[in-house]
């Protein structure tokens, strides 16, 4: 199914309700917009921060701080979900080093995943341990990986209150065949995939079957891993990109994938404190509507 | 998992230059100043390749042995496998080479350094690299000083050594000893060059060099 003018506006008038711009205190910088979670009704910043080989430092003292740092500003730009996995290397135990030196910041969302074919409890436990949190709000099935045995353990774990949400990833338009099945069989709260401006396949079939079955969803590797981004930034951005408050071609670029009316967070990955803050502002402000939405696509695939 | 063809080399780097090239610096700093033993010793290897002293490939063999030992467990393992985990599996490959090295040098006929083929020499030259060209290529690439790669401190030079050693050496077990510094330069030089570094032809070129000489030697046999 390709998205239209007639469905994007249809499915943008359904969200609505779940899309609020907050009020920012005065003085302070905007507020983030807030998306709902279709299954519980919770709201949560459309821009999270992703931990994909940014976070993954080691035992670096500086480096770990600079993440510190990151983590940082994003809490006071008004986000709440970080996400993980087992496979970044170091970057849980540094989640967990920043989470610590900020007092354990109430907001957060912590959104994990389980990535192992053997045991997936004991991994998730070394997970949490890692963070220093009590509990995840989300845990994903990581690349589909033992995805029968792990789905089963994850429902449990949030029938015994021990996880909120439960959800399964994918990245870069793999497996979305198995995606698909996975997703009218099981009452996902969550899936993570890729998309955006040059990546647009989930537009097709996930992200309007997410809408269907009221499950929210993570836009993972919204600049291809910095690839996009470092094409674009010798380009000139387009006068219109204004209209839509988009200084920045990683605003342009997360504000076309928060345009989607399926798409409930964004979860950029940086290293640097200007650039979460510009990713966070991406989600204030005007976003595209279904024309210009197809006028950055073009514009995007000309240059 | 299905679909591995989808895969690029890239998806499979989970760290940062930045962060790969600070941890040389992090490793240099907290182990200085062992550099100049670790150097000391390959001078020393050099020395007893060249003048043959009585039971030298012993002690040769000895000493790389230590030394791989020391690269696993002291990079590889405590430090390298904290960004990647897949090196928490590779690790083990160099006490294995330290075993097969101490096995090597143990074994009846041991290590002997009387080949004066065009292999051997060539061995020669890729043990001086491996040991006074290496930490040089930090400052020629850019990198700062305390990034430098050293022998007996970082794996590829530590590498790049003892397969020069081996091309100058005959003995039994000589062909066993091959395997694991290749292929540690394999997947250290497609690091680099997932990483975008140009310096990834350093481990690549030696490790083709050394495959070179002995299909030389094969042919030339």
């Amino acid at each position: 199914m390709i998205i239209t003018r007639r469905t994007f506006v249809k499915a943008a008038a359904a969200s609505a309700a779940a899309f609020v711009l907050p009020e920012a205190a005065p003085g302070a910088p905007p507020a983030p917009a807030m998306r709902a979670v279709p299954s519980s009704g919770e709201r949560l910043p459309a821009v999270g921060l992703g931990t994909w080989i940014t976070f993954n430092v080691g035992d670096d003292p500086v480096l770990r701080d600079e993440c510190a740092d990151v983590i940082a500003a994003f809490f006071e730009a008004g986000g709440r979900m970080i996400d993980s996995s087992p496979m970044y290397g170091s970057s849980q135990p540094v989640i967990g080093y920043g989470l610590e030196r900020l007092g354990r910041p109430e907001a957060l969302f912590s959104a994990e995943k389980v990535w192992t074919s053997s045991d997936g409890p004991e991994q998730i436990e070394q997970s949490r341990r890692f963070w220093g949190v009590p509990r995840f709000d989300l845990v994903q099935v990581h690349n589909l990986v033992g995805w029968e045995t792990h789905l089963e353990t994850l429902f449990a774990m949030k029938a015994d209150g021990r996880i909120r949400y439960v959800g399964i990833t994918t990245s870069e338009g793999r497996q979305h065949d198995l995606f698909e099945q996975i997703m009218r069989a099981h009452p996902l709260d969550f899936v993570q995939l890729t998309y955006n401006v040059v990546d647009r396949e989930a537009e097709e079939r996930l992200l309007p079957l997410a809408a269907e079955r009221g499950m929210a969803v993570i836009v993972n590797r919204p600049f291809r891993q910095s690839a996009l981004t470092r094409r674009l930034e010798g380009e000139t951005l387009p006068d219109w990109a204004a209209e839509i408050g988009a200084g920045t071609w990683a605003q342009f670029i997360l504000k076309f994938i928060l345009s989607h009316p399926a798409v409930t967070v964004a979860i950029p990955a940086t290293t640097r404190v200007d650039h979460v803050r510009e990713n966070l502002m991406a989600a204030t402000g005007p976003l595209p509507d279904a024309a210009l939405r197809e006028r950055m696509a073009a514009y995007v695939r000309d240059l | 998992m299905s679909e591995w063809w989808t895969y690029r080399l890239e998806d499979f780097l989970l760290f940062s230059p930045r962060v790969y090239w600070r941890m040389f610096e992090l490793h240099n700093a907290a182990f200085w100043p062992l550099h100049l033993l670790t150097l000391a010793a390959g001078l020393a290897i050099v020395l007893l390749v060249l003048r043959r002293p009585r039971r030298h490939g012993l002690w040769v063999a000895l000493i790389l042995a230590a030394l791989f030992a020391f690269v696993g467990w002291s990079f590889l393992w405590s430090r390298y496998a904290a960004i990647n985990w897949a090196i928490a599996y590779v690790a083990p490959a160099f006490g294995l080479q330290a075993l097969l090295l101490a096995i090597g040098a143990a074994a009846r006929g041991g290590l002997a350094f009387d080949r004066q083929d065009m292999a051997g020499r060539l061995g020669l030259l890729i043990m001086a690299i491996g040991l006074v060209a290496y930490p040089l290529v930090a400052p020629l690439f850019g990198r700062p000083w305390a990034s430098a790669e050293v022998f007996g401190i970082a794996p590829d030079p530590t590498a790049i050594t003892t397969l020069g050693m081996l091309l100058a050496a005959h003995g039994g077990l000589t062909p066993l000893l091959f395997p694991i510094p290749l292929l540690w330069l394999l997947l250290s030089g497609l690091t680099l060059h997932t990483m975008g570094d140009p310096q990834a032809w350093l481990p690549l070129l030696a490790a083709g060099a050394t495959v070179a000489a002995l299909v030389l030697r094969r042919i030339a046999g």
